[in-house]
């Protein structure tokens, strides 16, 4: 029971970015990025302690500039790269970099978490990801499963397409695709398809979803309007390569097969103010969880648009241990779309949440005030799923 | 003794008469004899001293009078005695020889009739003799008589068969004479008459001749009596008489009925096609007939797409322009009655006869009826499809009662039918019709309600897209239509309330009118109005639910749809009308359904036998659909702001921006928007409640928002070394404050709504400012924003601390994103935003 309870983790600065770390299967591990413009930014490792429900955390200096969004390597656990505002001269300016976590941070953190705030360690710059020719950057996306040697970093209207090499300590780009267009277009958001070999990536600019071609850097398809105001972020289902989540300033989350683009699939219209994440659960992808200004996190059970709109079926070989009326039960068993809880420990706006990526039934969730809150999925809903 | 002795005495003298009356009752006495009035004095009598009684004893008697009487007494009884033995005695001697007197008479008498009782034997012996002789005789005449008698019998009967056979070889000539004449009734009589005869002989040659000749004969009558009969130019009486005939001559009943029947059809056709031409013409013209009422509808259904309309204008020929009163009349009187007509004679004919004639053993009635039920089924089928292809062509509603009028008409004369024809379903069939165009006729409306509805609210949206037209212009750009006079001259903030009552209006009184017009279906005088569909389903399927129900629910639909297609695709619908339809369905919800329906109800009577949509489901769906409604005019409202908020924020470069010296302009905008919008809300809603109510002007409040609690939590954030205050403090204030859905319903009442647009509004200037970083001067121009925004939006909203909290919230985040924060002078901000 009292594992179900939230659990409540508070940042001295106020945060916007946030990210699993994506390497790490076995601890449940989370990277928070700050923003104050008057202190050194931090990057916070939280760990969590799933048996005794306790939050570790480290701290590591940022002291480029405010971090606007973080991303975990799909393949080094130490390495992560950063959106993050610099401030020179009364300019501001938006810049991306690969990060590599000192190696004994673990080290430092056991040996003074009483004033590891005072004395912490900082990360250590592998390589910039910057074209000051193309603008400042957005988000930086990792090559999904990839080796650690592919991203995407999104600069205005630009999405660039870099090879990281040498321990990734040099960055080139290999290819460029820009959007063209009336007046000043800029990429918001995006996101890298793991389907198709990795060959996709979708994008959002104000109302539109963009699909791309990276081998051919060209644009495949277009969900104009997709959102009647800012598109904020989008999702791929894990599951289904056709299908993609997104979010957006008109309150609602839509649901697309993009081999149809007029019509969304499904909509939901939970939240009462814009909507700045969705995340697909990584496992069972009819978990839904999205995060909003209105200061809610809202999970949703999306069942019939996942890839077990049936539940789970069970395998024959499972079966010949008499389950059959169990199976049985399974398939009456009405399945419908819900909303399975509504979080409200949040005092602010909630800008991201995501999913643990050791514990496909933990998630986390960040508002602008820097608290970050660890949530479960409902018992009740985890053994319906799994059972 | 003594009294009646002297009286006796007395008279015996003088009436002789008496006396022997009295003796003769003496002797009946004395012979035991009863005499009814003596019965008393014989009960005296018993006294043996009675003289006269029977059981007088003398020895008593003597003993008696001895004792008690004298002597003298004695003596005069013993004189008494002997006087009245005396008179008894002479008395006797009378008796005797009168008797005597009659004896000797009767002794003569009969010796006298001895002597006549021998003539009389005599006579009679001498009778018997004589009637002897006479059967003798007799009976030797007739033995006689015998032979002549049998000829002449023989005789008389040759005679009446020779008369017979006279009429018989007459027979062919007769006929063929009647023949000329035309009297046909009396050659089949005579016909009938021979017919027997002639066919038991017809193995003699010469009857079999006269027989042929008689066949041919009437095989020519018959001929020409079907001819007649085919003719059908004779009169009903005639063709009676043409059938009986034909009957009698053995002619096949079921033919005759199908030659009957087939007459009575080609010419009922003819009717039928009088009625289908008449239906041709009319489905081409009728678009230019009534182009005010029918021109949309008809034309589109007009099912002949060969002849254009302005030549059908032209080639108008004058039938095509009968209406369907015209066309349901000629239907009646031409070819129902004919019907009815036919079926009259033909049951006379076929059936009434058959029944009384030595045919009803054939099972002709039987026959003829079930043939006359298909003919007249059959024909009836074609006549309805007619009638209903006529209706359905009535695709105008602007005058109902022609089309109930004319329905009621069919409809009656149907009854005629069902009277002649007691099991035929033709009448109910025609009642079919009735309800099929009844029901239709609901749809129609319901269709015309619904598009009269849209046009209504194009109306509307046109007259909120122009609202600075002059008169003329206003009432030109309504089309001349219903709400063309609501406009004129008028501005569209002024004009909304008027808008409204005008469409609200214009809606209630077409659907009074529909109403009224349906209603015809049910009035009193409809012959169909009784039929239990017209009582009960009508009433409660056809006009509450499906007319009146689905209006409403198409009402609140398609406001509905005005939320939900604007949302995506970018705010077609203007803001004015999403509050003119959330108002609208708001009274609808409040009064117009139940009043609606009332009205319904007590016009159609309805009795619930089928569950109805209850008014408190319509009234919620209303309610539904004005809260989303409003709900969706604050959001495109607010949006409408925020993009103007967000523009201005996303677009300046905040970092390199000058020293405030004015209220940005895009604020001024926004308060001015604001004020105009809750103008135009309060055009149609209510003021509502206010939370807290700040008499004072703005000043006063800002001043403590400014002064006390701003300044407080700016000093905190300001101080560079306590980052986590601001966090508290912020936090702290959260907590203890409720939690703002920023797109959340609003209450229908101005202030709720003015609340909901400046939420969304200031929100959306908080999350945009928490994208940027300012300077200095980019955080005081923020503060200088702000202050304005304060000093006017606090009046519209329900709880002005929520605009404080926002406002609070947008300063506190810009100075957090600020990297040079130093806040301007409180007074200063008052300047500038009072300067304007």
């Amino acid at each position: 029971m009292e594992d179900d309870a939230p659990v409540i983790y508070g940042l001295e600065f106020q945060a916007r970015a946030l990210t699993a770390q994506a390497a790490e299967t076995d601890a449940i591990r989370f990277l928070v990025g700050t923003q104050s413009l008057k202190f050194d930014n931090q990057i916070h490792i939280i760990d969590f302690d799933d048996e005794n429900n306790i939050i570790n955390k480290n701290v590591l200096l940022h002291q480029a500039g405010e971090i606007w969004h973080i991303g975990a390597s799909p393949a080094d656990k130490s390495v992560l790269t950063t959106c993050y505002n610099k401030t020179s001269d009364s300019r501001v300016l938006s810049c991306a970099a690969v990060w590599k976590m000192p190696s004994d941070w673990e080290m430092g953190s056991h040996e003074s978490s009483d004033d590891s705030a005072h004395n912490p360690q900082a990360l250590e710059l592998l390589c910039r990801l910057d074209d000051t020719t193309h603008g400042n950057a957005a988000c930086v996306l990792w090559e999904p499963m990839g080796d650690g040697k592919r991203v995407i970093s999104l600069a205005d209207n630009h999405a660039l397409l870099w090879d990281l090499q040498e321990s990734s300590t040099q960055a080139t780009v290999s290819n460029i695709a820009s959007l063209e267009g009336k007046g000043q277009l800029r990429f918001t958001s995006g996101k890298w398809s793991p389907h198709h070999n990795c060959s996709q990536l979708a994008t959002a600019n104000d109302t539109a979803i963009r699909g791309w071609d990276l081998r051919t850097m060209s644009q495949i398809y277009c969900i104009e309007n997709a959102h009647g105001l800012l598109v904020r972020e989008l999702d791929f289902n894990p599951n289904r390569q056709y299908y993609l989540a997104s979010c957006g300033d008109d309150c609602k989350v839509k649901f697309w097969d993009i081999r149809n683009v007029q019509e969304p699939v499904k909509t939901l219209e939970e939240h009462s103010h814009w909507v700045w994440s969705v995340r697909y659960n990584h496992s069972h992808d009819q978990l839904v969880l999205t995060a909003s200004s209105d200061s809610r996190l809202i999970l949703s059970n999306m069942v019939s648009i996942s890839s077990e709109p049936f539940g789970h079926l069970v395998d024959d070989e499972e079966l010949s241990e008499g389950e059959d009326i169990h199976k049985d039960e399974k398939t009456k068993e009405p399945l419908k779309d819900s909303i399975v809880s509504t979080y409200e420990e949040h005092e602010d706006s909630v800008y991201a949440a995501e999913w643990s990526s050791a514990d496909p039934w933990l998630f986390a969730s960040l508002s602008y005030d820097g608290r970050l809150v660890i949530n479960r999925v409902p018992r009740t809903l985890k053994y319906h799923i799994l059972l | 003794m003594d009294g009646e002795a002297d009286a006796s005495l007395a008279v015996s003298e003088d009436a002789g008469n008496g006396r022997r009356r009295r003796v003769h009752g003496m002797l009946k006495l004395y012979y035991g004899l009863n005499e009814e009035g003596k019965a008393a004095e014989q009960q005296e009598s018993l006294d043996p001293c009675d003289i006269n009684g029977p059981h007088f004893d003398p020895e008593l008697f003597l003993n008696k009078l001895r004792r008690e009487c004298s002597l003298a007494e004695l003596m005069d009884q013993e004189t008494c005695m002997v006087k009245q033995i005396r008179s008894l005695d002479s008395d006797m001697q009378t008796l005797v020889y009168e008797n005597y007197n009659k004896f000797i008479s009767a002794t003569d008498t009969i010796r006298k009739m001895k002597n006549d009782f021998k003539k009389m034997e005599d006579e009679m012996d001498r009778l018997s003799a004589n009637m002897a002789t006479i059967t003798d005789f007799s009976a030797r005449i007739s033995g006689t008589l015998q032979d002549q008698h049998a000829q002449i019998t023989k005789l008389s009967g040759v005679h009446a068969l020779l008369r017979k056979l006279q009429f018989l070889f007459e027979l062919p000539a007769r006929l063929n004479k009647c023949l000329e004449m035309q009297a046909y009734a009396q050659a089949v009589n005579s016909h009938r008459r021979a017919r027997c005869v002639l066919q038991q002989y017809s193995h003699l040659p010469s009857f079999k001749g006269i027989q042929d000749d008689c066949h041919a004969i009437i095989e020519k009558l018959a001929q020409e009596l079907r001819q007649k009969f085919r003719d059908g130019g004779s009169s009903a009486k005639d063709l009676s008489e043409c059938v009986e005939l034909l009957l009698q001559l053995d002619e096949p009943a079921e033919e005759l009925c199908d030659k009957f029947l087939n007459h009575a059809r080609s010419r009922l056709e003819l009717d039928l096609q009088g009625l289908e031409a008449e239906i041709k013409p009319y489905s081409s013209a009728s678009s230019t007939k009534d182009p005010s009422a029918r021109a949309p509808s008809s034309a589109a259904a007009a099912g002949s797409p060969t002849d254009n309309s302005p030549k059908a204008t032209t080639f108008l020929s004058p039938t095509s322009n009968t209406d369907i009163l015209e066309f349901i009349d000629r239907g009646c009187n031409e070819f129902v009655s004919s019907l009815c007509l036919v079926i009259t004679s033909y049951q006379e004919l076929f059936i009434n006869h058959a029944q009384t004639g030595e045919l009803a053993s054939k099972n002709i009635p039987q026959m003829a009826n079930g043939k006359l039920h298909a003919f007249v089924n059959d024909l009836a089928a074609r006549y309805f499809s007619l009638v209903e292809r006529r209706i359905q062509e009535e695709k105008g509603v602007g005058d109902n009662s022609l089309l109930v009028r004319a329905l009621d008409r069919f409809h009656r004369r149907l009854q005629a039918v069902a009277k002649l024809l007691p099991g035929s379903d033709v009448p109910n069939k025609g009642t079919e019709i009735v309800i099929r165009a009844a029901t239709e006729r609901v749809k129609q409306y319901l269709a015309a309600l619904q598009s009269f509805y849209l046009d209504s609210l194009t109306d509307v949206r046109q007259a909120l897209a122009t609202p600075r037209l002059s008169v003329s212009g206003a009432s030109a750009a309504g089309g001349g239509a219903l709400l063309g006079g609501a406009l004129s001259g008028r501005d569209a903030t002024t004009s909304l309330p008027d808008l409204l009552s005008s469409l609200s209006a214009s809606i209630l009184n077409q659907i009074k009118s529909v109403l009224a017009s349906v209603h015809l279906f049910t009035a009193k005088d409809i012959t169909f109005s009784n039929k239990p569909y017209f009582k009960g389903e009508f009433c409660s399927q056809g006009v509450r639910e499906s007319l009146v129900v689905s209006f409403i629910k198409f009402v609140c639909q398609s406001s509905r749809q005005f939320c939900e297609s604007a949302g995506d695709k970018g705010g077609s619908t203007p803001p004015a009308l999403l509050l003119l339809l959330s108002r609208l369905c708001l009274d609808y919800e409040t009064s117009t359904i139940s009043y609606i329906l009332t009205l319904t109800d007590e016009q159609f009577l309805v009795q619930h036998h089928s569950p109805v949509t209850p008014v408190t489901s319509l009234c919620a769906e209303a309610r539904e659909a004005a809260q989303k409604l409003l709900n969706h005019y604050v959001k495109v409202q607010g949006l409408i702001i925020s993009q103007m908020l967000r523009k201005s924020v996303e677009t300046r470069d905040w970092v390199n921006t000058i020293e405030p010296r004015n209220v940005r302009a895009v604020m001024k905008r926004v308060v001015e928007d604001t004020t105009s919008i809750d103008v135009q809300v309060g055009l149609l809603y209510e003021e509502g409640v206010r939370k807290a109510h700040s008499s004072d002007s703005s000043k006063r409040t800002f001043s403590v928002y400014s002064s006390s609690r701003q300044q407080a939590r700016y000093a905190a954030s300001y101080t560079p070394s306590a980052p986590m205050d601001t966090n508290l403090l912020s936090n702290i204030h959260k907590l203890f404050s409720e939690r703002i859905d920023i797109f959340s319903s609003v209450e229908f009442n101005k202030v709720s709504v003015m609340t909901g647009i400046i939420k969304i509004s200031l929100k959306t200037f908080l999350e945009c400012v928490r994208l940027r970083t300012f300077g200095r001067y980019g955080l005081q121009q923020i503060q200088v924003d702000c202050h304005y925004l304060q000093m006017y939006l606090w009046r519209f909203v329900s709880d002005e601390n929520l605009v404080h909290f926002l406002l609070d919230e947008i300063v506190g985040s810009s100075a957090h994103r600020c990297l040079d924060p130093a806040p301007m002078e409180q007074s200063v901000i008052e300047v500038i935003c009072e300067r304007g």
